[in-house]
């Protein structure tokens, strides 16, 4: 992803003339990222192999585990090795792409990962998009507004919603929608999953929009509120602005003034948080697809935790934390095109 | 303090202006309809997890000789119904926020004083020093808070002060952004280069003429920190990571879970710890913006 927005990058600067410094910073920025990729499996090391102590013991705490056994595990695992040929065994691991087999599922972690990929991304998504329409949208009126009843009304609702845990909100929509509050309601959403087993053709795509509802909603709920106070305070920071009164000036209607003009100029920050947010979205998801059932990398994750399985939880923070890492890379590489102001 | 000190000390002199521009943030705190209503909720949740064990006993909490029937709805004796083993949810709720708050304050000690070191020192020492701590301080940005902490979380023992520790170690970096930009802010001062020109070594500039300076920054960043920690001690509880011996707003939430609250529809199970932590979450946020606006002259104008 990274490279394509390089390539991208470089010749759009070339047609405005020197591109040093524009390819300079796309150096930069690639470096950085590969710094911080290496950290991070650096950390992912440290912190599972190094600081448990005994990893096997800890994925087989609570349970009746013979000596053998043990002992077995910690030759399957590498672990009755050297500290030192165990960090090479793990770089050479990485360097195939190959996260190490899960103990709970017997299966490779990058597959894992692969297949519940799709229900995140979808999920993430949805929300997204939605959040950030819902944020930017609130975020214009309130600012619009400021300090009248539109503008309290919203920035405290959304205040309400971001103080309350995640999880906790999913609960309690399960409980209203999906449980019919105690049979006061109807049954309007599943209480979890994807999809109903046997539905399928163009039902199986209502099916799991059906399912998708409520996860969804929690999302947003969360994440909107963000994006709106952003925009409302960089807003309020153009609003300030010369510009904006030339144009009231020259006549424009205030609608107008809004829309062509102070919207488009404050759109730059909010748009670089929603692609700062992206990776730590997915991250965030867990608790959401653990509460719903989703069959996502959050609920592989949350399941991981349990037992706990080590391989996998540590493949899935490699992940997860590299997928920040490359979403904020993107970030960095496409906010110079859309603001001129920032370009080097 | 400064009541023994000579009046005329320069000591004596530095505390009397301190408790004049405490009085003054205090005057300008009183007039955020805001922050006088998230204050009086911080003080009565305080003041109800001091007073808890006279309000709760440990009888009221016992999983085997639980005082009434299992899953009642609300009434006189149990004003927010019972759980599946027949305690009082109220009980619960106010025996719980003693952990919660306990690791919510301790997790932003730990955040802010690991934050504020690192701010002040990377933004003093403005060589290869402060650019590797920020380089440090972006990565830890950038990793997905929850992931760390809870992989932090699942490698080490089941306690309380885990938890804390997985809190505070991954909420620190925006603290010591914001502390580096207000060393920088403040070094570039004027009354630095003096401290500097009278022989005033680095431990001097960043102990008496940084910090106070970036401390009222920091007092107001902590407060936001506090309702994010509880949020995140919460949610940490409810995946199951905590302490299982003890009560908190999430391990509550994970036992109304685990009973299957959710499915048979047991409300009152579900809205009291959730209300609670919002609530609490909701006055520190409170009180910490209406700080942020008093303390920070840039928002005020703007406000």
């Amino acid at each position: 992803m990274a490279q394509a927005t390089t390539e991208k990058a470089a010749p759009q600067r070339v047609k405005r003339g020197d591109p040093g410094p524009m390819l300079r910073l796309v150096a930069t920025r690639l470096a950085g990222a590969a710094v911080s990729l290496i950290a991070v499996m650096l950390t992912a090391f440290f912190l599972f192999r190094v600081l448990p102590g005994d990893p096997v013991r800890a994925m087989t705490q609570g349970r009746p585990v013979s000596v053998e056994q043990l002992a077995e595990l910690r030759r399957q695992y590498g672990l009755d090795k050297p500290l030192h040929q165990q960090f090479l065994d793990y770089c050479a691991g990485l360097a195939r792409f190959d996260l190490g087999t899960s103990y709970q599922y017997r299966l490779p972690v990058t597959e894992l990962i692969a297949d519940r990929l799709w229900p995140t991304l979808l999920l993430v998504g949805t929300g997204t998009l939605l959040a950030a329409a819902l944020g930017l949208w609130l975020g214009t009126r309130a600012a619009w507004r400021r300090g009248r009843v539109t503008d309290q009304v919203t920035t405290g609702i959304a205040l309400t919603l971001w103080s309350v845990p995640t999880f906790w909100l999913g609960l309690v929509l399960i409980v209203v929608f999906a449980g019919g509050a105690g049979g006061v309601l109807p049954q309007l959403f599943p209480t979890g999953g994807m999809s109903t087993p046997g539905v399928t053709g163009t039902a199986a795509i209502l099916d799991t929009a059906h399912h998708l509802v409520l996860p969804v909603t929690t999302m947003v709920a969360v994440l909107y509120a963000q994006y709106l106070m952003v925009m409302r305070s960089s807003l309020l920071d153009e609003m300030g602005s010369d510009y904006l009164m030339t144009a009231r000036a020259k006549g424009l209607r205030d609608a107008l003034v809004l829309r062509r003009h102070a919207v488009p100029n404050a759109l730059l920050p909010t748009v670089t948080l929603i692609f700062l947010n992206l990776g730590q979205v997915v991250a965030g998801a867990i608790l959401v697809e653990a509460v719903f059932s989703w069959p996502g990398l959050g609920q592989l994750f949350y399941q991981g935790l349990r037992l706990p399985d080590l391989p996998l939880v540590q493949g899935m923070f490699i992940f997860f934390s590299a997928s920040v890492i490359l979403m904020n890379l993107l970030a960095d590489l496409v906010y110079p095109l859309l603001d001129p102001r920032v370009r080097p | 303090m400064s009541a023994t000190t000579p009046a005329d000390s320069p000591r004596a002199l530095a505390w009397r202006r301190r408790r004049q521009a405490l009085v003054d943030v205090w005057r300008a705190y009183r007039t955020t309809p805001a922050g006088l209503v998230g204050l009086a909720g911080l003080v009565l949740f305080v003041l109800v997890a001091l007073t808890s064990p006279l309000l709760v006993t440990a009888d009221d909490l016992s999983v085997i000789r639980a005082p009434y029937e299992p899953y009642q709805p609300p009434a006189a004796a149990y004003p927010l119904g019972t759980d599946n083993f027949g305690r009082s949810l109220l009980d619960l709720v106010i025996w719980g926020s003693r952990i919660s708050l306990t690791v919510g304050f301790l997790a932003t000690l730990v955040s802010v004083a690991l934050g504020s070191l690192v701010g002040i020192v990377a933004g003093h020492f403005r060589g290869w020093a402060g650019v590797v701590l920020m380089r440090v301080t972006d990565w830890f940005l950038v990793l997905p808070t929850l992931v760390l902490a809870v992989a932090l979380a699942a490698v080490l023992d089941r306690s309380t002060f885990t938890i804390v520790l997985a809190i505070g170690v991954t909420a620190w970096p925006t603290t010591a952004r914001l502390v580096r930009a207000q060393t920088l802010a403040v070094e570039a001062r004027p009354y630095i280069e003096r401290a500097r020109a009278l022989g005033g070594g680095h431990v001097h500039v960043m102990v008496r003429h940084v910090l106070p300076n970036v401390m009222p920054l920091v007092l107001a960043q902590t407060t936001l920190l506090v309702a994010s920690a509880i949020i995140a001690e919460s949610t940490l509880a409810f995946l199951g990571l905590g302490d299982p011996t003890t009560v908190s707003w999430g391990a509550i939430l994970q036992d109304a879970r685990r009973a299957g609250a959710v499915s048979s529809g047991v409300w009152w199970y579900l809205l009291p710890p959730g209300l609670a932590i919002a609530l609490v979450a909701m006055a520190f946020t409170l009180c910490g913006r209406a700080l942020e606006v008093v303390l920070n002259p840039r928002l005020r104008e703007r406000r």
